[in-house]
């Protein structure tokens, strides 16, 4: 589950708060600009998320009861069942899709199920981007160019940021 | 990603718009991959009749071929589908008529599900209805690429057959049975299914729960990686080799570990990791069995025990006839409901060998297809379920909002008795 901290240090001094784009490889096509929500933990599909309600219902998950509907979400990876891209089909066919899509390991269930929920998704980025975004984080995402910008920190993020240390 | 003239071919529309919108998936996902090329599959296994709101919204409004393009290829053409092209079966899905007056799962849903399977077979997929296929007469062969859904038959085929597939989804099997092909990536390149992890057992491993609480370990520890499940293990069972991985593929997504001297690609444990070093091992001791234990039995309160599920992945005919030994001249206790889930295959041999006939006479049900966790369903009124199955504990507090118990099969038999919960870690 922990995943690695690519510092993306110029030698300022200023690390990971300096970050703006993050270079990677675009999984899906397409260009959306929205709010980060950002899980610390993979995400399961099937007996993880509510399609219907577009909210995490993992008793364990540190996101119980949080809607992904509508935003960029950001994690490290899809775990659990292979229900999982049907299960983020789902949240498409009934309106409660993510943005977008922003994920560190690139699995047959994630890549699969951003190519079904059809949402501009880019993975195998220069800095974890678990890490480096933060819920609240604008943010956009190219799936043509294989980028994701911060536009505009989340107001809490200086505490994030120390937490991550 | 590089496609044969074949792939091409299909692309574009020879052998109709079916199998061109299969194709035009598998290169969408191929390519987000980043997969080279596809390779050819005769052996396809994927959920393609279990009925969901967004699948009966676009049934009723389009019928079943496009049900079938939106579901199972992500098509928006109106396409007729043809027969598959290779060998495919489906998996579990919801209950069936033979739950039906016994179970409270929604009726409609069964009529829903029948037209699907009509649908189904009529275009060659065999209706397995199990998430167990090997345990019925799906057996691929050691080598063979093959693309399977459904995370504890995936692991299960990579670790104790040999066969190679990724964990796939809905979509690309659905895709795979109609062109034979599925994106030559992951799990289906030899140096991908080396081990990574190092895992060595200090405790003894020799009971169903054991093996699950040391899948439930290794699993959170590896995630998506490859673990090699070394120490002191007693020779599994295969309803125990299949306990583990349905475990390691819940607590984290592994679809391929080995066990040096017992699964296939691991002879020893040098080969399980060449050409790469052996690591160093991290231990599973009694204090991560005792925490594998207390978090899979985190999420219940009462002792009150209203059902008991057994079965999960669905249980072999020894498993049922273990079951049947056990509740012999017993009586369930009468606020308690006990369900036991087998493949219906084996049912029907359950039924010949009198097991079903000793199961239902001590109040119990031998239901087949489905779990409460795909059907979403448990007996009226359950607050409270006790499971001897790792991953059924995972989730189904999730799906159903009740609380879990998890322990050994004795201790469900035991609790499905008296209505108690007495399970502890000994």
């Amino acid at each position: 589950m922990r995943a690695n901290v690519m510092k993306t240090d110029d030698g300022s001094g200023s690390a990971e708060t300096e970050v703006r784009v993050l270079r990677g490889r675009g999984i899906v096509p397409g260009r959306v600009r929205g709010r980060a929500l950002v899980s610390p933990e993979t995400i399961s599909g099937w007996g993880g998320i509510d399609p219907a309600r577009g909210i995490i219902i993992e008793r364990r998950h540190s996101l119980f009861g949080v809607s992904f509907a509508g935003k960029v979400l950001v994690f490290p990876g899809a775990k659990g069942s292979s229900g999982w891209s049907g299960f983020f089909q789902s949240t498409r066919l009934l309106g409660t899709a993510p943005l977008a899509m922003v994920f560190t390991t690139v699995t047959t269930k994630a890549v699969l199920g951003a190519v079904v929920t059809r949402v501009p998704t880019v993975s195998e980025l220069d800095a974890d981007p678990v890490e480096a975004i933060h819920t609240g984080d604008l943010v956009e995402v190219d799936g043509d160019t294989g980028t994701v910008t911060i536009l505009e920190r989340a107001p809490d993020q200086g505490e994030q940021s120390q937490r991550t240390d | 990603m590089l496609l044969t003239d074949d792939d091409k071919a299909m692309r574009d529309g020879r052998d109709g718009t079916a199998v061109a919108a299969a194709m035009d998936l598998l290169i969408r996902y191929g390519e987000g991959l980043g997969a080279e090329r596809l390779c050819s599959v005769r052996n396809v296994a994927g959920t393609s009749t279990q009925p969901t709101p967004a699948k009966e919204k676009i049934a009723a409004e389009g019928g079943w071929n496009k049900a079938y393009a939106v579901i199972n290829l992500d098509c928006d053409d109106d396409i007729e589908i043809p027969k598959m092209r290779v060998p495919t079966c489906q998996l579990q899905h919801g209950f069936s008529a033979d739950a039906l007056n016994i179970t409270p799962y929604n009726p409609h849903l069964v009529e829903l599900q029948a037209e699907a399977e009509s649908f189904a077979s009529d275009r060659g997929i065999n209706i397995l209805a199990t998430c167990t296929p090997y345990q019925v007469g799906n057996l691929p062969v050691r080598g063979e690429h093959i693309a399977w859904m459904e995370s504890s038959a995936v692991v299960y085929a990579n670790s104790v057959i040999g066969a190679k597939s990724n964990c796939e989804g809905t979509a690309s099997t659905g895709a795979a049975g109609l062109t034979g092909r599925i994106p030559y990536w992951g799990n289906h390149l030899d140096e991908n299914r080396k081990g990574t992890h190092l895992v060595r057992s200090e405790v003894r491993v020799d009971s169903f729960m054991d093996w699950g609480l040391f899948g439930y370990f290794a699993g959170d520890l590896v995630q998506e990686e490859r673990p090699v499940l070394t120490g002191d293990l007693a020779l599994p069972s295969q309803a125990d080799l299949k306990h583990l991985g349905a475990a390691l593929a819940t607590s984290g997504g592994v679809e391929i570990f080995h066990m040096p001297g017992i699964t296939p690609e691991a002879p020893d444990v040098e080969s399980a990791f060449c050409p790469r070093p052996v690591p160093e091992a991290v231990f599973y001791r009694e204090t991560d069995r005792r925490a594998a234990y207390e978090t899979l039995n985190n999420q219940g309160t009462s002792e009150d025990v209203d059902f008991i599920l057994l079965g999960c992945p669905h249980a072999s005919l020894e498993q049922v006839g273990q079951i049947a030994a056990l509740l012999d001249g017993k009586r369930l206790n009468s606020g308690t409901e006990l369900w036991v889930m087998t493949p219906r295959a084996l049912r029907t041999v359950a039924d010949r060998n009198g097991y079903s006939a000793i199961i239902e006479r001590a109040g119990g049900l031998l239901l087949t297809d489905s779990c409460p966790a795909m059907s979403r369903t448990a007996p009226t009124g359950t607050r409270v379920f006790a499971t001897d199955s790792a991953k059924q504990a995972h989730y189904l507090p999730a799906i159903l909002g009740i609380e879990a118990w998890f322990g050994t099969l004795e201790d469900c038999i035991g609790a499905a008795v008296t209505g108690k919960w007495k399970g502890e870690l000994k």
